[in-house]
């Protein structure tokens, strides 16, 4: 499904990613852990085509496509969905709106006729039960006024009503207590299927105790540097990051 | 000192005018040219049009109509707005002339008529307010107005009367050669009256260079509401000057909405002046530029008593070469406690080569009053529109929404449903570049 070869990337002049590779297929859930100032947030960034990002080097595909000639707006619709770590706030524009309009591009994307509008009512609030999310914030502006759990319980949210085929969760278990975490989680859970796969970014290992990965890989200056099963997440939990820069310092 | 074509038109044809006016209008028309031969196009305060040259603007020898010349066409037969349930009772200003309406469906004691009508036949009415709000001696383009004004739009709601209908003026330029029209409107809202004005601002042709001087005084009178929509639709050779100053009694409700869609170089010099306590006054305005378009919206707000409480919103979208000006003043009289006062101006440059100017203006002269301002130019909001695109949103799109988004605080301050419903998808056509005329008439079709 997604194919990352020797991905090189940078922000302002400064190569943050130094030759990632990463296979994803389908059914899988991987894990991304890593310090702070890894690269996993800019990994995800390069990913969903944000602007401010340039690739220097390596490749990206996705389902047979070449993924850095899709603008954001095109790898979306190709199946790509961020879960992002900080949701935007978009001040007079409304939730029902914002959604309407995303379904209907993404449908339009790929040949289909825009939903009606009493279809697209019944999907919401099919949705809405989902993440367990309060009428009163689909009827606000979006993220508007959120506190940080219901942002990304909107985040879930939306992923249910775009059914993407790749999702990409960064650190969606920041900021959220226990209840609000194993709401987002058991979301997610329910969204998995045999045809889809995510990417869990995430610092601790908290989130996996509800999101079992497959794999598990850790990133640290810019390199996956370590790949493992789930175990690898309880090793890297009790030894710390550490570890890690010692095994590195000592190869 | 300020010659210019008007002074020596005014001198050649002055007692032309007067003939083929009522008295009442004529009485004002000396004073006027002498604050016009001190001012010219100007004001006593020189940074009153700093964004305009004037001079350039008044130019083109514009023809004027000195006799008083009623249009050849009618548009109550050809011109019939279609904005869908828009139920409104439609008048028609040509240029400068108010052509006389074929039925009226008014009730008891409202008058809607021209303004030379109105002198002749209701001089009484009319005598205490034509001009009794024009601040001549500050502004030579009020003055050059009440030089040459003959005609306009007038209309009296007495004492009580609630106007379920908005009355709808729609002042159409239509002219084969450069012309210059100054038309002067009185509105009167009597006591607990209420009433809604729409004014649109169209022009015929495309390719004609067009002058619009026009001024409305609007008197609303104890515990009247009040509101005034103005919606531009012009061209780009338009130019189109709006004088309005709204004085409000005690405890009065204006509600003020200035939108310009399409336009060539537009100044609104909107002044309220608040002179009973208790009054309230909401003004908001919005203009979206494109190409060359230029828009400039000089407001004052006069707190002159205790207890008033005024609220101003402006927005500008600006885009391509377009230019936009605010000058927001807003006075607290000594002794008007009480007071509050908010003023807000956002403004979007989508360009590089988008300019826009804003001077918010806090006058205060006394204590214990509540006064804020903000005003900020921007962009669009790059983290919004990374969100939307991300969620498959195209560019085009995420920009509309964002754009849409920054209209609805003016949308909402439109009270009649048929008329935002109409102002919403004129915006969003706007927006959209599939041209911002309103079609509502054969004007705009």
């Amino acid at each position: 499904m997604l194919e990352i070869k020797d991905l090189h990337a940078e922000i302002n002049g400064k190569e943050i990613l130094k030759g990632i590779n990463l296979t994803i297929n389908k059914g899988e859930v991987h894990a991304l852990m890593g310090p702070n100032g890894a690269g996993k947030s800019t990994l995800s960034s390069v990913l969903t085509g944000h602007p401010a990002y340039k690739v220097t080097q390596g490749t990206i595909f996705f389902n047979g496509k070449d993924l850095l000639q899709l603008t954001p707006e095109e790898r979306a619709c190709e199946g790509i969905f961020l879960s992002f770590q900080y949701p935007v706030e978009i001040p007079g524009v409304s939730m029902v709106n914002f959604m309407r309009t995303a379904i209907n591009e993404q449908r339009k994307y790929s040949g289909e006729t825009p939903l009606s509008a009493s279809d697209f009512l019944r999907l919401m609030r099919e949705k809405k039960d989902f993440v367990e999310m309060d009428n009163k914030l689909t009827n606000r502006s979006v993220n508007e006024g959120f506190s940080g759990g219901e942002k990304k319980r909107n985040e879930i949210f939306q992923m249910a009503m775009l059914e993407p085929k790749l999702s990409i969760l960064d650190e969606t278990d920041s900021g959220l207590d226990i209840d609000a975490l194993r709401i987002v989680a058991s979301g997610v859970n329910k969204l998995k299927t045999k045809e889809n796969a995510s990417i869990v970014i995430t610092h601790y290992q908290r989130l996996l105790d509800y999101i079992v990965p497959d794999f598990v890989h850790i990133l640290f200056d810019g390199k996956i540097v370590k790949t493992g099963t789930k175990e690898l997440a309880l090793e890297l939990e009790e030894k710390g990051y550490d570890w890690i820069k010692k095994d590195l310092a000592a190869e | 000192m300020k010659n210019n074509q008007f002074i020596s038109f005014f001198e050649e044809y002055g007692s032309l005018i007067e003939e083929n006016s009522p008295a009442l209008l004529n009485a004002s028309r000396k004073k006027a040219f002498q604050e016009f031969l001190r001012l010219g196009f100007s004001s006593s305060d020189a940074d009153f049009y700093r964004f305009m040259d004037l001079p350039t603007l008044f130019a083109t020898d514009y023809g004027i109509n000195v006799r008083g010349l009623v249009p050849t066409f009618n548009p109550y037969r050809n011109f019939h707005c279609d904005v869908p349930g828009i139920t409104s009772l439609l008048y028609y200003v040509v240029n400068d002339t108010f052509v006389a309406a074929l039925q009226s469906n008014l009730p008891d004691g409202v008058i809607v008529c021209g303004l030379k009508y109105a002198a002749v036949h209701y001089p009484e009415l009319l005598r205490q307010y034509y001009g009794a709000s024009i601040d001549m001696q500050y502004d030579g383009i009020s003055a050059l107005n009440m030089m040459f004004a003959q005609d306009g739009f007038f209309m009296y709601v007495p004492e009580g009367v609630a106007l379920e209908k908005p009355i709808q003026l729609v002042n159409i330029l239509a002219a084969n050669r450069p012309l210059l029209a100054n038309s002067h409107n009185v509105i009167i809202i009597g006591k607990g009256a209420k009433s809604k004005l729409v004014v649109c601002d169209h022009t015929m042709d495309k390719n004609v260079d067009v002058f619009a001087n026009r001024i409305t005084e609007v008197f609303v009178d104890d515990g009247a509401e009040y509101d005034h929509y103005k919606v531009e639709s012009t061209t780009e050779t338009t130019k189109n000057f709006c004088t309005l100053v709204v004085n409000q009694k005690e405890n009065s409700n204006v509600l003020t909405n200035v939108i310009s869609l399409h336009n060539g170089v537009s100044r609104n010099n909107i002044k309220v002046n608040l002179n009973g306590c208790g009054a309230n006054t909401m003004l908001c305005g919005m203009f979206i530029g494109g190409k060359n378009q230029h828009s400039d919206n000089a407001t004052s707000i006069l707190h002159h008593v205790p207890a008033c409480n005024s609220r101003e919103l402006f927005k500008y979208i600006l885009d391509e070469n377009a230019k936009g000006n605010f000058l927001g003043r807003i006075q607290v009289a000594e002794g008007a406690s009480k007071t509050e006062a908010f003023q807000i101006n956002r403004n979007i440059c989508l360009t590089r080569e988008a300019r826009m100017y804003t001077k918010p203006q806090l006058e205060i002269y006394n204590d214990d009053v509540k006064c804020s301002h903000g005003a900020t130019i921007g962009q669009l909001d790059d983290n919004a529109m990374f969100y939307m695109r991300q969620r498959g949103i195209s560019e085009k799109e995420a920009r509309l929404l964002l754009m849409s988004a920054f209209a609805a605080d003016i949308l909402d301050n439109i009270r009649i449903t048929s008329l935002k419903d109409r102002i919403r998808m004129l915006i969003d056509k706007r927006l959209r570049g599939n041209g911002s005329h309103c079609d509502g008439c054969v004007i705009c079709k």
